[in-house]
């Protein structure tokens, strides 16, 4: 990177999270005002319009793509009417040791005094736990199921090429001629659809405004700076602010800053999760690159350059705080930003290019926590991409992620999208496939598939609280068979997944009345043609999505049961005895489960067809079932960090698994259990009808060693070119460092499945001798000097 | 039908040959070298063993042994070796995988099996089966019977072995395989049968034999210290291969303390009194000299 990316590189990394009031009085004063006096989508508009109006514009020393959702980098504002947070919340966010945000005085004063006493009550927060049940609070409390939207607003989507052809002057042209479409006479929706439409029109002029404000800026800092070479790009910055987003990009500079104004425009509006995303940026800024390139406007150099501009922007925007359950299962700065390399185009070609290898080359260099990137990968994306992304992994950063670009599209197809569609669509937040620009796909909460498990162990009582969280199924101690046993699984299953779907719907139909999102409908397909809101099914496609949680646990314990209790010599009663003791007394038992039970990911059938049939009764309590805004629910096995969190509610398992600590994560097998080698994980994986899910995530673990060399690459391309050809979704891969080989040594058992390549062969690292371990250990401290 | 003695199957082994490879390890092995990383290779017989670090003292062995092999001491399990019939009773008592037995027995199309597992992976890296050991070549008709089913399959094959079999053994083995990683400890005679226990002679002959038959060979050099590390070893060798000519390619295996940590854990006396590893610049050296010979080197692998 060059001295100028350097710089702000360091810049972005070093400066701190602090929490910004701005954005939070303007919208109450805004609020407070002209409470009553628009409908509510034009009032968000108009609070949208008053942000992009009144706050704090900020052009920093070198930079070439502008605009900051807060007063500064790193400023990070709050969104009261999604969640008002109390004093107390702010001082918490102040002291806490992890995701910590800077929060000083005055704010906790303009909170007490303006912003907490006009939305206490009125946020959707308050709203969602006010609607919900009785049963649905107890299972949430217990750990059943997290709720995303009881804190931030939906969103989880990416853009497709649009906005690269369409400025906004072009789109309010697109909304009035959508209004004078309207049927008023025999339409009942139509005064509906007109607020909606007016409220589409005030947000373009917003974001116009905001774009015009930074060019005004970007003029005055101009005629003040003596450096003719700076001044010189303070009025080509102030040139592109006044193109776009109002009129279509012509150059890669106005189109970087184009999509930066529509991120922006996103994040300040409303809180959505996964901030926003350029879904296939290489694809979108292709055309533009090539041309300039041609002009002899551009070179790679040049390019790079203004690409690293933007990743310095990305990292700039820490998530929103995250509070209470929803901190626990996402508790991290990242706000899932994943931009998509590779994959296909909408006519089904490579869309691998130059462009493509180029953005690989700021990934390696760039080094932030933001933004994510992945790789998609079809059968048709040649070897060398594949190679160049592995050569970045090896590096250990623990991106980009690998996507099966053909399941990814196959995914979709099967959802009902058009195949077109779905090659234009691709991988946003962690592992979750959408039609970018086309659809809006809500995740809506976690689920504790394991937990599910502990409630039929217990009659459908929490062990933890003695509360009643499921349906009586019956006590395990007289299920004469495994399939007694199973039936009670999928009993609290069901009636469990009803008590949150029952939820869902209500909070859905919340924010499509009370929290819509004007600008992001502009910027989705067939919002302004549908007239309706994008969180009010205005999108082409609508689908909600809930992830479920430790299919390996889940799977492990089941099998225990099977091979120990209803095939086996122990009794119900003893082991359950264990698990509420948390095999204290019972470490031989815990240990004979841990190593004694066929588990997920040994390409064991015994294990792998219990996999089958949990996801098999996953995908059948979920799949299909209408959301409110005229889309489906679908199944979808992401877990994020949310298996540490759930692994807090649940008690000991019959897997051997203790108390309280993590379950598997995504649809890894639990730490531990694989020890037949990746291959043998990619078999088990791959009997897992993966197609029929939003999204499945496996996470594999290596040493550098083992992917040293042409050799070590070549070899990690053939493991995920396989795994995709069993019809893998996902793959990462964890390349270790010393302190988790330290850990390794100190709790071996939750590390049986880390390959060290020890000599000229490879073994694993539990299983050679200390001095070897610390040989090893030695070697890899000194490869990462 | 015929069965062998395997004791370990590796999946994605990436050193064993090209490709993405499952290896099979055979049980028994006519050499006894003091530097084997696989030591508990070397009988012909399975055995149980006992890793004491992970024993939970429950006694569930004790009690399972039908034949009253085993007594609980503070220090561990003991085992009374006339007692015991290796039945594998106390391995599967044992909750903690502190007891194992070395040595399972394998009908051919059970260990086919095992390999078809990984035949995407296979098929995916043009990988396939390498057969390793112990030697390989001791369960000759096992081995052949095995080689075959994997042929007919489609599998490649590479054999890994000492080369110390007889001669109408190992060329009718030939004919069944695809590659051989062919092991060179020493061209000192008088230390390879000190140090492995057998001759060198019919060795360098089994080479000969396959090179003229038009094998694909590649050679491994292990760098042990004290006994294959020197220049001299390397010229002798490197003239010795330069001179019959049709070697596909020479692999020198730089030693790794490995082999002495798994003596320690199987309790078998480490005779190697010269330690530590070979500078890279030496072995580097060692590698110009082969090629200066026209000979294809890689150094590991």
């Amino acid at each position: 990177m060059n001295d100028r990316v350097a710089r702000l590189r360091r810049r972005s990394f070093e400066a701190t999270p602090t929490l910004s009031t701005e954005r939070a009085e303007i919208v109450t004063r805004f609020y407070r005002e002209n409470e009553g006096r628009y409908p509510v989508p034009v009032m968000r508009a108009l609070a949208f319009k008053e942000l992009c109006d009144k706050k704090t514009i900020w052009i920093g020393e070198d930079e070439l793509i502008v605009g900051e959702r807060g007063p500064a980098p790193k400023a990070v504002p709050t969104f009261p009417e999604l969640t008002c947070h109390t004093a107390e919340d702010l001082r918490t966010l102040d002291r806490r040791a992890n995701t910590r945000y800077a929060t000083d005085d005055d704010a906790v004063a303009v909170y007490e005094s303006e912003v907490i006493p006009y939305w206490r009550g009125r946020s959707m927060r308050d709203r969602v736990f006010a609607h919900v049940s009785r049963r649905w609070l107890d299972a949430y409390e217990a750990g059943v199921f997290t709720e995303f939207m009881e804190q931030r607003a939906p969103g989880h989507t990416a853009l497709d090429g649009l906005l690269y052809q369409r400025g906004l002057l072009e789109a309010k042209g697109q909304i009035a001629e959508r209004v004078a479409r309207l049927d008023w006479l025999d339409d009942p929706e139509a005064t509906r659809k007109a607020e909606a439409l007016r409220a589409m029109d005030v947000a373009c002029d917003a974001a116009m405004r905001f774009a015009e404000r930074h060019a005004e800026l970007a003029e005055k800092m101009a005629l003040d700076e003596s450096d003719p070479e700076r001044r010189e790009e303070l009025t080509h910055i102030a040139e592109v602010c006044r193109r776009v987003p109002a009129h279509a990009p012509r150059t890669f500079h106005e189109a970087l800053q184009a999509y930066w104004f529509a991120h922006l425009g996103t994040i300040t509006e409303l809180n959505g999760w996964d901030a926003m995303n350029p879904g296939h940026l290489d694809q979108h800024l292709r055309p533009f690159y090539e041309r300039d390139l041609a002009d002899g406007t551009l070179d790679r150099e040049g390019a790079k350059e203004l690409l690293e501009c933007l990743w310095v922007k990305f990292n700039n925007h820490p998530a929103p705080p995250k509070v209470g359950v929803t901190a626990e299962e996402s508790g991290t700065y990242n706000d899932f930003t994943n931009i998509n390399l590779g994959g296909l185009s909408r006519d089904g070609e490579d869309a691998v290019s130059d462009l493509s290898y180029l953005l690989l080359e700021v990934v390696d260099e760039i080094r932030l926590l933001q933004p994510q990137a992945n790789v998609q990968i079809s059968a048709r994306t040649p070897d060398r991409f594949l190679k160049a992304a592995c050569r970045v992994i090896r590096k250990g950063y623990g991106y980009p992620s690998v996507f099966n670009a053909d399941t990814v599209i196959t995914e979709q197809v099967w959802s009902g999208k058009s195949v077109e569609d779905a090659r234009e669509g691709g991988t946003s937040g962690c592992i979750e496939t959408g039609a970018f620009g086309k659809e809006a796909y809500f995740l809506t909460g976690y689920l504790n598939t394991p937990k599910i498990l502990e409630l039929a162990l217990n009659d459908g009582v929490d062990p933890a609280s003695g509360k009643r969280i499921g349906p009586p199924t019956g006590d395990p101690r007289s299920f004469a068979s495994f399939e007694d046993l199973y039936d009670a699984f999928e009993t609290q299953l069901c009636w469990l997944i009803e008590v949150k779907v029952e939820a869902n719907q209500a909070i859905e139909s919340m924010y499509a009345r009370y929290a819509p999102a004007p600008f992001l409908s502009v910027l989705i397909q067939d919002c302004i043609e549908n007239a309706r809101d994008y969180n009010d099914g205005g999108a082409r496609y609508n689908t909600s999505y809930i992830q479920c949680c430790g299919i390996g646990t889940t799977t492990d314990a089941l099998s225990a049961l099977r091979t120990h209790v209803f095939e086996g010599p122990f009794e119900m009663a003893k082991l359950l005895a264990a698990l509420a003791e948390d095999f204290e007394s019972q470490e031989p038992l815990r240990q004979l489960l841990v190593n004694r039970t066929p588990r997920f990911g040994n390409d064991d059938d015994r294990a792998d067809d219990i996999m089958r049939r949990v996801y098999d009764s996953l995908f059948r309590a979920i799949d299909g079932r209408p959301n409110t805004r005229g889309g489906r629910y679908h199944l979808n096995m992401l877990s994020t960090t949310c298996h540490v969190y759930f692994g807090t509610r649940v008690g000991a398992t019959p897997d051997g698994r203790r108390a309280c600590s993590p379950i598997s994560d995504g649809t890894s097998p639990a730490h531990g259990a694989d020890r037949h080698g990746p291959t043998a994980v990619c078999k088990s994986l791959g009997k897992m009808d993966q197609v029929k899910s939003g999204g499945t995530l496996l996470n594999q673990r290596f040493l550098p060693q083992v992917l040293e060399g042409d050799t070590g690459i070549e070899r990690l391309t053939d493991l995920i070119r396989t795994y995709f050809r069993l019809g893998g979704h996902h793959i990462q891969f964890n390349v270790v460092d010393t302190e988790t080989l330290r850990d390794a040594q100190a709790r071996p058992e939750e590390y049986r499945d880390l390959l060290v390549r020890v000599a000229g062969y490879s073994d694993y690292f539990v299983d050679i001798g200390r001095d070897l371990q610390e040989e090893i250990i030695a070697r890899t401290a000194q490869e990462s000097m | 039908m015929r069965r062998g003695l395997i004791f370990d199957i590796r999946r994605y082994s990436v050193h064993d040959g090209p490709g993405i490879r499952t290896t099979v390890f055979f049980k028994g092995c006519p050499l006894s070298c003091w530097w084997c990383h696989n030591p508990e290779s070397q009988g012909r017989t399975p055995f149980i063993h006992y890793e004491r670090d992970r024993c939970l003292r429950c006694g569930s062995c004790v009690a399972a042994c039908a034949n009253g092999a085993l007594t609980m001491t503070p220090s561990g399990v003991v085992v009374d070796v006339e007692r015991c019939r290796v039945d594998g009773a106390c391995v599967l008592a044992c909750p903690a995988q502190a007891r194992e037995t070395v040595g399972s027995s394998y009908t051919v199309t059970e260990l086919l099996r095992e390999i078809e597992r990984d035949q995407l992976f296979h098929d995916q890296s043009r990988g396939g089966v390498t057969f390793s050991g112990g030697e390989p070549l001791l369960q000759w008709a096992f081995l052949l019977d095995t080689l075959r089913g994997c042929g007919e399959r489609g599998i490649h094959r590479t054999v890994d072995t000492t080369g110390f079999a007889a001669p109408r053994i190992l060329l009718q083995v030939a004919d069944e395989t695809d590659l051989f990683l062919y092991d060179i400890k020493t061209m000192n005679a008088e230390l390879h049968r000190r140090t492995t226990g057998v001759p060198l002679a019919p060795i360098l002959a089994n080479l000969e034999r396959l090179l003229a038959r038009g094998a694909r060979v590649r050679v491994r050099l292990p760098l042990i210290p004290g006994v294959s590390d020197s220049f001299d070893h390397i010229d002798k060798a490197g003239d010795f291969l330069a001179e019959r000519g049709g070697v596909e390619a020479v692999h020198l295996l730089p030693f790794h303390r490995a082999a002495r940590s798994k003596h320690d854990r199987f309790g078998l006396p480490w005779r190697l009194t010269k330690d530590g590893e070979l500078p890279k610049e030496r072995i580097q050296e060692m590698s110009r000299r082969l090629e200066g010979r026209g000979l294809h080197v890689t150094i590991g692998g």
